[in-house]
């Protein structure tokens, strides 16, 4: 006989492992697919899902079948035209024929690539494949304070606000219930010797009395003790532990002087996004601040730091004196994760990059965790790559690169963040 | 007529009334001498169904990246609303069982048990192919065996060695089947233990091979002799029992792949008659149900609103075209039978002498037990089906420069189409025929396959690729060469390629 069995509640991701060797299988494809993506997608939507395709013949599952040609008889249905004898004129390839062969290998015509769609955390995954933050392991613990209230079981006193009733109620019953126990068995003696004194006609009157008011006196007695104690309050604990500091604030520092089109800060916008999205993997809250500099540094909202025109002359500088005043002034290296990046065409006045670097030698680089600087231009390098590149050396935590055209962008990425093997 | 009150007809359902219904199906079927498997009905969501789907039947299947791709591939079309899912599946085992998505409503949750349940089922149980090549009873416990070993190996000797002779086995699981021998199924304890005695056994036997105590060579008559002595069609057990590099544990996942293609040789021989006859026995069922007033109205349309869309086929030129339906050709056939049992016509008393005017039900399951497609066609396939159909046959002979009409629905052409369409069905057909010839036992220990083409069908050019799985599990080179119609013997490709 049937027997009916409800599945709806079993685990729904059955093939969850199949899917990730999938995407294991094709991760060199996927990550070209994913690669592309980061090119062509606006900025806007750079975190969503994505929708990869790999070419249907990297997929395919290979086994003997038979090919086209030969000598081949068909049964079709719905004959509507045609008698014994008819010559018909062999249709294109590959349209009306190839069914009927029993295999459904051909199928899919017109489809070359396979399409699918990933989640938004798996293409995060792929995208940030391989690559870390570095300097993470060099925080010292007792330079964050910050701390974490978390419970830690109860204690017998406190503020009223954290009586916990649960608690405090149970040991209230616990207490009535013990220190009422011997009277109460009393009363059910005495309860009933009463009844049967008073059902047994010879027994005295006395006797009756003495017990009724006995009786009345455990009573009185068992009434008295108290509903609740100051004892029995219990009251929630807690207690405070320090925790890695989990936030980050992120600087973006931007050149937008006059040489610098809207083409080379989209590719500026496109690395600030990258950096974005990677430290939001590992903090849970990431402020960023946006600098944007000519010859005067100004802290700009997001919109009018991509999207303002301005012109006039380079000081760098600026920018990084700006940078490092923030930074006193409201994001001590103690409780927040420092990360910066910056990007320009190479231009400055000349006798402002010894400064620029002085200032990243002296305050900057000591307080971040990570410095990047790109350089978009496809002129040749002048001081202040010169100097940057001299600093780089002496710095882990600074890095420079040069970056021509909007594609090596993401390249230019991973190769900052790539994981070092130690 | 009972008396009864017709069951509630939905739309929603409950499991009390699934119960009713099923209570329902159950006494039509046995009225109709449906003998089945005891059933296990499991309601699943949608997403489970597409889980299903993707293992390509089985319940439990071991992990591999290509049911990973089905699962995508299914999850996708299904989004973009190609295609419906499945009303049903149903698994091959005993208890049978049968899945019913939690979507559907309560007429299809009913059309769907009469059609899995004791349809299939029934067909399952007592086609002669089913029983002569699968053991129903001990299938789940063998794909917990598999899933178990394979997992066990991919912890010891890493997912990407497991993935690469999963690959190449995949690639040549038509190839693993026995067509001509039978084998008797065994249990998991049996299979278990035989599993340990080879392992012991070719661990005996590798330490012969390195034995270093020389041996007299005595046999210059072996150098004529063929290995194998006769061909040999089932490519993969060759492998699993000859290949002279490969690991125990890789003749086991060998072994796991050829017994799976095994288990579901049987279902790719009988699509039209399990569909059709398990298309037939929903539809008989239901209507059985409507004229005792068991069912209402509104049920009995719905099903076959569903019924009707099922056993659609479209016609040769429209855009719908994929072949014949196997549903549609299936339940015309059953249909058919029953029809020239009761209401015989002169032209069925001149076609089917030893049917017409006999008893239905008997005829019917007759054929259900004793054919597969090919045969059940060649059998069965009456003028009148060709004619409702409007049956043609093709002739496409690429040394012609057109295609011609051999024969269409009338006197002349029923027979033609007949035979045409049972071999459009016979999988040495479709299949093509490559066996294992020879392998060069003195020599470089190459071996060569031989591929026979039917009426000059080529193969197809994924057969380098095939080649290089093959030759990954063989160790040694690997040919592959076409015996043409006069005799004459080509190569076709070889693996690693000739320089």
């Amino acid at each position: 006989m049937a027997h009916f069995i409800d599945r709806r509640l079993n685990g729904k991701n059955k093939s969850a492992v199949n899917r990730q060797r999938f995407l294991r299988r094709y991760k060199k494809q996927i990550k070209e697919a994913v690669s592309d993506a980061v090119n062509q997608r606006s900025i806007q939507d750079l975190e969503a899902s994505e929708n990869i395709s790999i070419p249907q013949r990297d997929i395919n599952e290979p086994f003997f079948h038979q090919g086209q040609g030969g000598d081949r008889q068909r049964v079709l249905p719905g004959n509507d035209q045609f008698t014994k004898g008819d010559k018909v004129e062999r249709p294109p390839q590959g349209q009306g024929s190839g069914s009927g062969d029993g295999d459904a290998s051909d199928s899919g015509e017109g489809q070359d690539e396979f399409q699918f769609n990933i989640s938004k955390d798996e293409y995060l995954d792929i995208l940030f494949d391989d690559l870390e933050l570095p300097n993470l392991q060099e925080t010292d613990v007792d330079q964050l304070i910050e701390y974490k209230t978390s419970r830690a079981g109860f204690t017998n006193d406190g503020v009223p606000s954290n009586i916990n009733i649960v608690r405090s109620l149970q040991s209230s019953l616990a207490r009535r219930i013990a220190m009422g126990a011997s009277k109460r068995s009393r009363l059910r003696e005495l309860t009933t010797r009463l009844e049967e004194a008073r059902n047994d006609p010879h027994c005295p009157q006395q006797d009756i009395v003495a017990l009724e008011q006995e009786v009345e006196e455990l009573k009185k007695m068992l009434a008295a003790i108290p509903f609740i104690d100051t004892f029995d309050l219990k009251f929630n604990n807690f207690v405070k532990t320090p925790v890695p500091s989990t936030q980050a604030v992120m600087f973006c520092l931007m050149d937008v002087s006059g040489s610098m089109d809207q083409a080379t800060k989209d590719m500026a916008k496109r690395f600030f996004l990258l950096l974005y999205l990677f430290l939001t993997r590992s903090y849970e809250k990431i402020e960023v601040v946006f600098i944007r500099h000519h010859t005067q540094a100004k802290e700009v909202d997001e919109h009018e730091f991509f999207y303002s025109q301005e012109t006039g002359g380079t000081i760098v500088s600026s920018a990084l004196q700006l940078t490092k005043e923030i930074i006193e002034e409201r994001y001590p290296p103690s409780q927040w994760n420092i990360y910066a990046a910056q990007a320009s065409d190479g231009d400055n006045w000349a006798d402002d990059s010894p400064k620029c670097r002085q200032l990243l030698d002296k305050h900057l680089l000591p307080a971040v965790r990570h410095y990047s600087y790109i350089e978009i231009t496809s002129r040749a390098h002048q001081t202040l790559w010169h100097e940057y590149a001299e600093l780089s050396q002496q710095y882990a935590n600074f890095a420079i690169r040069h970056v021509k055209h909007a594609e090596e962008i993401l390249p230019t990425f991973r190769d900052l963040f790539a994981k070092k093997v130690a | 007529m009972s008396a009864n009150k017709p069951l509630p007809d939905g739309p929603d359902w409950t499991f009390d009334l699934l119960e009713d219904y099923h209570q329902a199906i159950a006494e039509v079927a046995k009225l109709y001498r449906l003998d089945t498997y005891p059933n296990q009905i499991e309601v699943i969501t949608a997403e489970q169904m597409m889980d299903a789907y993707s293992s390509v039947g089985m319940p439990i299947g071991y992990n591999h990246w290509s049911y990973g791709k089905k699962f995508i591939q299914t999850e996708q079309t299904y989004k973009r609303g190609q295609m419906g899912l499945a009303y049903e599946i149903v698994i091959n085992s005993s208890p049978c069982i049968a899945y019913l998505m939690e979507e559907n409503t309560l007429p299809m949750q009913a059309l769907v048990m009469a059609h899995a349940c004791y349809g299939h089922n029934s067909f399952f149980k007592n086609n002669y192919l089913f029983k002569t090549w699968t053991d129903a009873s001990s299938i789940i416990d063998y794909l917990v065996f598999a899933k178990n070993y394979i997992s066990e190996c991919e912890a010891r000797y890493g997912v990407d060695e497991v993935e690469e002779i999963l690959d190449s086995c995949h690639a040549l699981m038509n190839y693993g089947v026995d067509r001509y021998k039978r084998p008797t199924p065994i249990s998991m304890e049996e299979e278990k233990s035989r599993q340990q005695a080879r392992t012991e056994y070719l661990q005996s036997q590798i330490n012969e091979l390195w034995r270093t105590i020389p041996t007299k060579q005595k046999d210059e008559t072996l150098k004529s002799v063929k290995f194998p002595a006769s061909p040999e069609e089932n490519i993969l057990y060759f492998i699993e029992k000859n290949a002279p590099l490969l690991e125990t544990w890789q003749r086991e996942i060998i072994r796991i792949v050829r017994k799976i293609s095994q288990y579901f040789y049987p279902q790719k021989q009988t699509q039209v008659m399990n569909e059709g006859w398990a298309t037939f026995w929903h539809y008989t069922i239901m209507n059985h149900l409507y004229d005792h007033g068991q069912i209402t109205e509104k049920v009995l349309l719905e099903v076959l609103h569903s019924h009707t869309s099922v056993v659609m086929q479209p016609e040769y030129n429209s855009p719908y075209y994929s072949g014949i339906n196997p549903y549609a050709l299936g339940f015309a056939m059953m249909r058919d039978i029953r029809r020239i049992c009761e209401h015989p016509t002169p032209e069925d008393c001149r076609w089917f002498p030893d049917i017409a005017g006999k008893d239905w039900l008997e005829t019917l399951h007759f054929a259900m037990h004793n054919f597969k497609d090919e045969s059940f066609i060649a059998q069965y396939l009456s003028p009148q089906v060709i004619r409702d159909f409007k049956l043609f046959t093709l002739h496409d002979d690429d040394k012609k420069p057109y295609l011609e009409i051999d024969a269409i629905h009338d006197e002349q052409g029923y027979q033609d189409i007949r035979s045409a369409l049972s071999a459009q069905y016979n999988l040495s057909n479709i299949e093509p025929n490559i066996q294992v010839y020879n392998v060069a036992l003195r020599g470089d220990r190459s071996l060569t396959l031989r591929y026979v083409p039917h009426q000059g069908i080529p193969l197809a050019d994924s057969l380098d690729e095939v080649l290089k799985h093959l030759h990954r599990l063989w160790g040694f080179e690997v040919v592959l060469e076409q015996v043409n119609p006069s005799g004459k013997v080509e190569i076709l490709g070889r693996c690693p390629p000739a320089p």
